[in-house]
């Protein structure tokens, strides 16, 4: 079975981002940048499968600028076989992103399509769903377990009250959630050798893709501050403090 | 036009989450009507009928929808969605799980997670683990969005709506509901308590968490915990409050051994008042405190305890 990835290079989780002071956006220009972490997550259950024998190739795209090649880079070096870049300097909305992504599907025709479950830039949510939806096939959002047998997969999804397990019909997508695997660091040698593994570049028009923005983002402002507290010496004061000033107790 | 809810159910009973939908849907202008899909699902569409400024309730009662299996569910409701002007769902896991699929077959862009609506087409959104909050605007026919549940009031159960029986449109038949593990607790949900005491990696242990749940009892309040503690083991998935994990804002959020991440804070910023307990004065869940407690939680928590 192949599976294809799709991966997003995103701001770093750990960057402490800033808006733009003509509020068109967030400040992007020297910040680090890395793989979404739930695609880190999403390429890590792929070489999993491979490795057991259930997946023969791996695929990973990314749909961005030009340097979502060190994003595909690092897929690769995780264990991923080849990649593709779609490569747009557009802000891309997850409906286009699910159309790019059904346009490859087409082409390369996966088993799986595994991908994270939110990128944590804009928090949408929806590109798995949403390419299931385009595709006709059954989506398993939210995965902490993923367990392909014949041809169908069962599911172990995160949900508000607990777990869930659903079985879906092959080929299916999955999104995966934080804790269906801890995604290894890649080695030196295969960082080395995934450099020389292929990495092709094509444009959302060539698959015959409009990525047009639909959504006209009228500005980007910061959140409201939480004023600063104070501190408390001990517990006694804690809870005088929220039962007569906070009057919350 | 009228706008559309999906209610989140479990059939016998409606999720306090739909009622903030629905007060985020009365700002959109235009009637609102909620579609319960489920099986035996009337005890839920019945509460749906009771909240104040629901016009009418769409029930479609199959087997199909039993378990609110994404690929059916998607498929009813883009069968009602010509008639509607937005079709909207609380942002919890159901209404996150099928409302892509909705847009995606509408030809239609999403907008997840809504904290305001300043126009019928004009929202903000928390983007960046709520580090910004973007305001986007849609020109799509039909507007299909989830909603941030802590940002809306819920509607209040004044209200008397008609239930309606609806037919259910053909299964997808691309997946099947194997088995669920749902959380047992006594104490109130998560994202609607009142109160909630949160433990983190801090607390060492699952076992040491039932120095929360003391006080959670004492205060009626829900138990939360940080990703650092889910991750290791401690409580289970459900317990997570963050940027991918529940979001609360609850009148009282207590944070014991938890060091603040901004993924974290993302989930609980919101909070009216905050209190945070760690030892470590330099941890940045100091930085959003209201009242902040610089101590050893195991000596801490007991004492608290006593004191309420």
């Amino acid at each position: 079975m192949k599976i294809l990835c799709a991966v997003k290079r995103v701001v770093d989780y750990n960057v402490k981002i800033r808006v733009k002071t003509d509020q068109s956006g967030v400040e992007t220009s020297n910040v680090k940048f890395s793989m979404n972490p739930f695609d880190e997550i999403a390429v890590e259950e792929a070489v999993r499968l491979k490795e057991a024998g259930t997946a023969t190739e791996i695929v990973v795209v990314s749909v961005g600028p030009t340097q979502a090649q060190e994003t595909l880079r690092t897929a690769l070096a995780m264990g991923a076989d080849r990649a593709i870049l779609v490569q747009t300097d557009v802000t891309t909305e997850p409906l286009a992103v699910a159309k790019v992504l059904k346009a490859l599907v087409g082409k390369e025709a996966p088993g799986l399509v595994i991908l994270g479950k939110q990128a944590i830039d804009d928090d949408c949510n929806q590109t798995g769903q949403m390419l299931a939806a385009l595709l006709g096939w059954g989506q398993g959002t939210f995965a902490s377990k993923v367990a392909p047998a014949g041809d169908a997969v069962a599911v172990t999804r995160e949900i508000d009250g607990g777990l869930e397990v659903v079985s879906l019909k092959l080929p299916a997508v999955v999104t995966a959630d934080l804790r269906l695997n801890e995604p290894r660091y890649a080695s030196l040698p295969n960082i080395m050798k995934a450099k020389k593994k292929p990495l092709e570049t094509v444009t959302p028009d060539s698959l015959g893709v409009d990525v047009t923005p639909r959504l006209k983002t009228v500005k980007v402002a910061e959140p409201a501050k939480r004023q600063a507290g104070i501190k408390v010496p001990d517990v006694a004061t804690l809870v005088d403090k929220l039962k007569t000033e906070a009057r919350v107790i | 036009m009228p706008i559309l809810i999906l209610a989140d159910h479990d059939n016998a009973s409606l999720k306090p989450a739909t009622a903030h939908a629905v007060t985020a849907a009365t700002k959109l202008g235009g009637d609102v009507h909620i579609l319960v899909a489920g099986r035996n699902a009337a005890p839920a569409a019945e509460q749906a009928a009771k909240l104040a400024g629901v016009a009418k309730v769409l029930l479609a009662d199959d087997a199909a929808y039993e378990h609110a299996l994404a690929e059916p569910v998607a498929a009813l409701l883009v069968s009602l969605a010509s008639g509607y002007s937005h079709v909207l769902a609380a942002a919890t896991s159901a209404g996150k799980n099928v409302l892509p699929r909705v847009a995606a077959l509408l030809d239609v862009a999403m907008i997840s997670d809504i904290t305001a609506v300043v126009a019928a087409d004009t929202f903000e959104r928390p983007i960046y683990a709520g580090n910004a909050v973007a305001t986007v605007q849609s020109t799509d026919p039909v507007k299909v969005i989830t909603v941030r549940t802590t940002a809306f009031e819920a509607a209040p159960a004044t209200g008397s709506a008609t239930v309606e029986s609806i037919a259910a449109v053909a299964d997808p038949a691309l997946s099947g509901f194997i088995s669920a593990e749902l959380s047992k607790s006594e104490r109130p949900e998560l994202t609607s308590a009142r109160i909630v005491i949160s433990g983190g990696r801090g607390m060492q242990s699952g076992d040491n968490f039932h120095l929360l749940e003391g006080i959670a009892d004492k205060l009626g309040a829900a138990v939360g915990a940080s990703r650092a503690a889910v991750d290791a083991g401690f409580v289970p998935n459900d317990y997570q409050v963050g940027q991918t994990g529940k979001i609360v804002a609850p009148d009282l959020y207590v944070a014991v051994g938890i060091s603040g991440a901004i993924q974290h804070l993302a989930g609980m910023k919101d909070s009216k008042v905050i209190v945070a307990i760690n030892k470590d004065e330099e941890a940045p869940i100091f930085q959003v405190a209201d009242y902040g407690l610089v101590a050893d939680l195991f000596k801490a928590l007991p004492e608290l305890q006593q004191a309420i």
